[in-house]
């Protein structure tokens, strides 16, 4: 993959003919369509999904594979780091925004929509015509009580105690990132072994929490604006745990193997800055849909 | 002075290129290899969605149904806008990002080589998964088609579409992870890999034109994608995001979709202005005015473009404060725009200039861009919205501004670097012909649409009174006559490209044009600068801001 | 300057194909045979189809061109409309047209005048300045201040477009795939309104019909909307299906029609007359099949056609004699579509 040339820690490395990319694009194409497919219940549709995805995992295995060699090797200079580094920032950025979106959707039913079904403000002919009886309030299903009767989570059960570990996930991860940079590989292992636990635990309460809310509550995707608000932030957000936690994993693995030098080590700050943005969301999320 | 840096990286003589089609393209990590992949794949695109266009003009040339059922009418019109604005223009500039900014600020290549294979191959994929449905009833009669919704993709109509929603949806997160990763490439080559010397405010326009659109692609793309999944989960997993009865609310949609549209809109034509402040200051041999009011100026307009969406939905029943407030804003736009059309024109006063074609392309742009913005203006005037609102006289706006503006810039583009890219200059007397015809059909074609649009015809209807005819003919005339004129260009290029016999390019192809570009050899050597290029001052074109 | 030549304009400028007049006595029987002739079964439909054709072929050779000839071809721009607030707009509509097109000539005419005077090949020698900080202020404050003398008036007139109290009467409009649903809140009365026969046959794909032989087509209905003139009247709008948008030029806004949800406008007209207009928000595949008729009748006229609404029996034999009214049991049958 690399050249000679490219050892040369004056230049920037720039890697000669991958073919990671193409097949990342034919996984990504494999699972769009099985994806659409399986939607439109297509025979086939199932198993190209399932396809497209194990191609996607393979294909991340063997990308990373190739830099994390390249890495190793000492191709990357300091302003390649920097280059990975922006790529990181400005992805969670996008990440960012996509969350502001599903946020955005929340607001404005809460603020706008909602209110103006009930009557309020610019709704008031709304209510008059279509809506009569009908009276905003929040948590809603919307004048039809589409999805029928269903209760809410309160904040501070299973949802408190996911704020907690999170957030608690969050400093063992500093912990550890703090371990990495002293030098300490024993600490390191342990902290950062202790926020995929977290991480784990997370997603085995919110697992729980829905079982609850499907089972026990009468709570659905299905249950007007709020259950769709609610299971999307919610749902979203903990894919993005969960695809965090394997990524935590996965950097343990490097740590174990001794990828990582004191003061080389952008892929655990990657993960590291990827896992506080889950974070950040979720605190979001714990303000926003559960507490308010 | 400037070719010695060249010499000196060609002596070390890394040249070489990958062999094979497969090494060379499909596992491409040259940047301008990537770049002339984005622009093939746009001008098929174009041409795509062209015919498209033609099917549309062909069914409105005559009042009366004669070509296609209406139903067949609604795809095309939905599919023409998909495939031009996100496979044709979009696609464009990137080429032209991905050639250009690792040449015009002294970098080997973009940051990150291998990301930027992947965003490009994820494109002919999505654009696969996008039109299946269409190319499969057209072609074997199977199903019922693409999408129907128009590009705006409004529910409750759109989920109506069938088999060929979850398509389209999953067809707009690819392109959209393949805009937001290619926009990630943009932002760390120009920040990180610049050469010593080319500080932020010595950069091209271009350069800084795409620093910030490419902020505009990651800050709204991931927005489309979050409204088109809020549409699938609405479709087929019983959520109620924009549907009254749950308390939604279908508005809720349009709001979320025009906070993406309208940047989307400026994303298509902060390039364009980024490539006519290039070529006006080259070809009237003189810099450009006012460059860091230029680029201020792009920077308060990509601000503006986040605060104005609602001007989309004027009419939905918004409240009247709304309407006062997305109307101001909006209007505001028109100053730095104004800006920005002054200062080309005191660029050209006192110059010397030629007119050769990319010149040409760039003052029609400049007229005709400046045409639709007017009309964009009148469009913000709320209590006039409420008559121009989804009438052909929207229609003509934004194809001046797309089509005259966009797409004038990126056929003037093309012209002003293919001989570096070439290392052939292209046949001068075909392309001034391509520029005249050009110019006179799409005023044909375009122009005669206020009227229409003036004088009550909707838009988005495959049939009309005929109080509309005559225009009509007029505009679908225009309509061929441009289409046509269109293979002009693909001539010029495959000539310029294939033809060995052409006059050789010399490195600084025009006389006037000042850049690192031009400081290297055409055609421009496999890995652009491999080692930074010593920069003087003078081998910039916006060195002298400093007084 | 531009409002004063809006003005001017304004009064010279004739009907568009919207604003009919009432039509006179021999359209209007025409107009009401046509219909009959559509309705009748059977034998009847046939020898109808062919006294259609007849009709068609007369209407050809001139029989009544003037019906036809009314429409304005290559019309340029807007109507000023028939109501005040469409004259508001129209207004303005013509005071920021001319504002860009003064701006249009001063940059068009500075450009025009640098390719001419500074190009290379008359000797023009380049300058070298690259940047002017006053007139870059100019330039941004001189445009600023014609932006607020665009935005004052419009101001004015959309907060009084916006105030829809003290209206009248209140008509609800429901958009439907694809036809238009009716109801006058105050007095029961509710139809639906589709696009008229003539139009729906001539439409379809290869009928051989020609639409220059059809009248108003696809802007016209199989029943009007009819109300009352010189009265403040207030639409409230909404849909049974997907968004579409009720707009009829003459009345000077359009407003869409969104399911779940009310919109309002108003509209005073003073004028009776016939104002057609047409969906203007994609709706599926007869988005442009779902044509909008606003008949407005003087006050008393329209209180007895309201009033014949309201008993059917009186409406069937009313309708004997009515014009363009049509009995409610033949609106109550669902319309095409
Ligand atoms: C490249 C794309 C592009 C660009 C640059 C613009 C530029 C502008 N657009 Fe356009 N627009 C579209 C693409 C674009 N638009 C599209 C695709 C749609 C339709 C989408 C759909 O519905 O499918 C649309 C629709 C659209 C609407 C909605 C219309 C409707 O549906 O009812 C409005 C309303 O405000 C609007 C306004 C503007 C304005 C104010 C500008 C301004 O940026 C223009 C500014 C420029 C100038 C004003 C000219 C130069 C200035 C001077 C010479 C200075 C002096 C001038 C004055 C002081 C007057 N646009
Ligand atoms: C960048 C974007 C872009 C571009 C480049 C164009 C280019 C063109 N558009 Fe585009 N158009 C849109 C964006 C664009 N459009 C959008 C966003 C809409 C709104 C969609 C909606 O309502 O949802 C729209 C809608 C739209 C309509 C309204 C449809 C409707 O409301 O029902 C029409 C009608 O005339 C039209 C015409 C054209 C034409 C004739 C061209 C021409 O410029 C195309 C010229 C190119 C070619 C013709 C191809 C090259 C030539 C050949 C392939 C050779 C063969 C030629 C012949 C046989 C003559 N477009
Ligand atoms: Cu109803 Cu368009
Ligand atoms: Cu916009």
């Amino acid at each position: 993959m690399g050249q000679s040339e490219s050892h040369d820690p004056n230049l920037y490395y720039v890697p000669h003919g991958s073919r990671w990319p193409i097949v990342a694009s034919l996984a990504l194409f494999t699972t769009m369509l099985g994806a659409a497919l399986s939607l439109n219940h297509s025979a086939g549709g199932g198993v190209l999904l399932v396809l497209g995805v194990l191609a996607l995992v393979g294909m991340l295995f063997g990308w990373f594979g190739d830099v994390i060699r390249e890495s190793i090797h000492g191709f990357y200079n300091r302003q390649v780091d920097i280059s990975f580094r922006m790529g990181m920032i400005w992805f969670i950025f996008s990440e960012v925004m996509f969350f502001a979106a599903f946020f955005g959707a929340l607001f404005y039913a809460r603020m706008f929509s909602v209110p103006w079904l009930g009557g309020d403000g610019d709704g008031v002919l709304t209510h008059e015509y279509l809506w009569q009886g009908y009276s905003a309030a929040w948590p809603t299903n919307g004048p039809l009580k589409v999805g029928g009767a269903f209760e809410t989570i309160g904040a501070w059960g299973l949802p408190f105690l996911n704020t907690l570990l999170l957030l608690s996930s969050g400093v063992t991860v500093t912990i550890a990132h703090h371990a990495l940079r002293a030098g300490a590989r024993g600490r390191l292992l342990v902290y950062l072994g202790a926020t995929v636990l977290l991480g784990a635990a997370f997603l085995y309460f919110q697992a729980t929490e829905y079982y609850y809310a499907y089972h026990e509550l009468g709570l659905t995707l299905g249950s007007g604006i709020y259950g769709s608000t609610f299971f999307m932030l919610t749902g979203f957000h903990g894919l993005h745990v969960t695809l965090g936690t394997v990524m935590l994993i996965v950097i343990w693995a490097r740590c174990a193997k001794g990828h990582f030098s004191r003061d080389q080590h952008f892929g655990f700050e990657a993960v590291a800055w990827y896992w506080h943005f889950v974070d950040v969301v979720w605190l979001g999320l714990f303000l926003f849909v559960y507490i308010l | 002075m400037a070719h010695d840096a060249s010499a000196h990286r060609d002596e070390h003589g890394h040249d070489h290129k990958p062999h094979g089609f497969v090494n060379r393209w499909l596992y491409a990590t040259n940047h301008k290899d990537i770049g002339t992949m984005y622009l093939v794949m746009a001008l098929v695109m174009f041409f795509v969605g062209g015919l498209m266009a033609m099917v549309i003009r062909g069914e409105l040339m005559y009042p009366g149904l004669q070509l296609v059922e209406p139903e067949f009418f609604n795809q095309m019109t939905t599919m023409h806008a998909l495939v031009m604005i996100f496979g044709a223009v979009m696609p464009a500039f990137v080429g032209l990002a991905n050639w250009m900014v690792p040449m015009m600020i002294g970098a080997p290549d973009m940051a990150l080589p291998r990301m930027n294979n992947w965003s490009f191959w994820i494109m002919p994929f999505a654009f696969t998964v996008l039109l299946l449905p269409l190319a499969l009833k057209v072609f074997f009669g199977i199903g019922a088609g693409g999408p129907a919704g128009g590009w705006t993709l409004y529910p409750p109509l759109s989920l109506q579409g069938g088999d060929s929603v979850a398509f389209t949806i999953f067809a707009v997160h690819m392109m959209g992870i393949s805009s937001i990763m290619g926009a990630i490439n943009i932002i760390a080559t120009i920040l990180n890999m610049r050469a010593p010397g080319m500080d932020l405010l010595k950069m091209p326009v271009f350069v800084w034109a795409w620093l910030i659109t490419a902020f505009l692609l990651i800050a709204v793309m991931p927005v489309l994608a979050g409204a088109v999944t809020m549409l699938l989960t609405d479709k087929f997993f019983g959520t109620t995001f924009f549907s009254a009865s749950g308390g939604g609310d279908p508005v809720m949609f349009q709001h979320i979709f025009w906070f993406f549209g309208h940047p989307e809109v400026y994303i298509m034509i902060l390039p364009a202005f980024g490539v006519v402040s290039e070529i006006i200051p080259t070809f009237a041999r003189k810099p450009l005015f006012g460059y860091k009011a230029m680029v201020y100026a792009i920077a308060s307009i990509a601000f503006l473009s986040f605060i104005v969406w609602a001007h989309h939905m004027f009419t939905v029943g918004i409240p009247l404060g709304g309407e006062l407030f997305f109307m101001y804003a909006t209007m505001l736009i028109a100053v730095p725009t104004g800006i920005k059309v002054f200062n080309w024109v005191f660029t050209m006063w006192r110059g010397s200039m030629t007119f050769e074609t990319p010149m040409l392309f760039a003052l029609g742009f400049v007229i005709m861009f400046t045409i639709g913005g007017f009309s964009g203006l009148m469009l913000a005037i709320v209590p006039a919205d409420f008559q121009y609102h989804d009438t052909y006289f929207v229609v003509a706006h934004f194809h001046y501004v797309l089509v005259t503006g966009a797409v004038f810039s990126i056929m003037a583009a093309t012209y002003y670097w293919l001989p570096k890219w070439s290392g052939r200059m292209y046949n001068e007397t075909l392309g001034k012909w391509h520029f005249w015809l050009s110019t006179v059909f799409v005023n044909l074609l375009f122009f005669p649409q206020h009227f229409l649009g003036l004088a009550g015809m909707p838009r988005r209807i495959p049939d009309y009174n005929v109080a509309f005819a005559d225009w009509n003919l007029v505009s679908s005339i225009g309509g061929f006559g441009f289409g046509l004129s269109q293979l002009i260009f693909a001539y010029i290029v495959w000539d310029c490209v294939r033809n060995q016999s052409l006059a050789k390019a010399a490195d600084r192809v025009w006389e006037g044009a000042r850049g690192l570009e031009w400081t290297l050899p055409s055609p421009a050597p496999y890995h652009s600068f491999a080692t930074p290029p010593v920069i003087e001052d003078r081998m910039l074109a916006h060195a002298d801001v400093a007084h | 300057m531009g409002v004063l030549l809006a003005r001017g304009r304004a009064r010279r400028s004739g009907n568009g194909w919207w604003v009919g007049r009432v039509p006179g006595p021999a359209s209007r029987y025409m107009d009401l045979n046509w219909r009959r002739v559509f309705r009748m079964g059977g034998v009847m439909k046939r020898i109808g189809t062919i006294y259609l054709r007849l009709a068609s072929a007369a209407l050809a050779l001139g029989f009544s061109l003037p019906s036809l000839a009314a429409v304005e071809r290559w019309k340029l721009n807007m109507t000023p409309g028939v109501t005040e607030v469409s004259r508001q707009v129209y207004d303005i509509h013509m005071t920021i047209l001319w504002i860009c097109i003064v701006i249009g000539v001063l940059v068009f005419g500075a450009m025009a005048v640098a390719i001419f005077r500074f190009r290379k090949s008359r000797g023009a020698v380049a300058a070298t300045w690259s940047h002017n900080d006053k007139a870059e202020v100019v330039l941004t404050i001189v445009p600023v201040l014609i932006l607020v003398a665009m935005a004052w008036p419009a101001t004015q007139v959309l907060i009084h477009m916006a105030d829809t109290r003290n209206a009248e009467m209140t008509i609800e409009v429901t958009g439907y795939q694809w036809k238009w649903g009716y109801r006058y809140v105050d007095s029961d009365v509710s139809f639906i309104s589709s696009l008229a026969r003539n139009s729906d046959d001539t439409r379809q794909l290869g009928s051989g019909l020609s639409p220059d032989q059809v009248k108003s087509y696809l802007l016209d209905v199989d029943r009007p909307l009819v109300i009352p003139a010189d009265t403040k009247v207030r639409f409230v709008i909404t849909s049974g299906d997907v968004i579409h948008s009720w707009w009829v030029p003459a009345l000077g806004w359009k407003q869409d029609a969104i399911p779940g949800i009310i919109n309002d406008q108003w509209t005073l007209v003073k004028e009776p007359g016939i104002y057609r207009g047409q969906c203007a928000e994609l709706c599926g595949k007869d988005h442009g099949f779902m044509p909008i008729v606003v008949e407005v009748k003087p006050k008393t006229e329209f209180a007895q056609w309201l009033a014949a609404q309201q008993n059917p029996d009186a409406a069937a034999a009313a309708a004997a004699i009515a014009t363009t009214a049509e009995p409610v049991a033949a609106a109550a049958a669902p319309g095409q579509g």
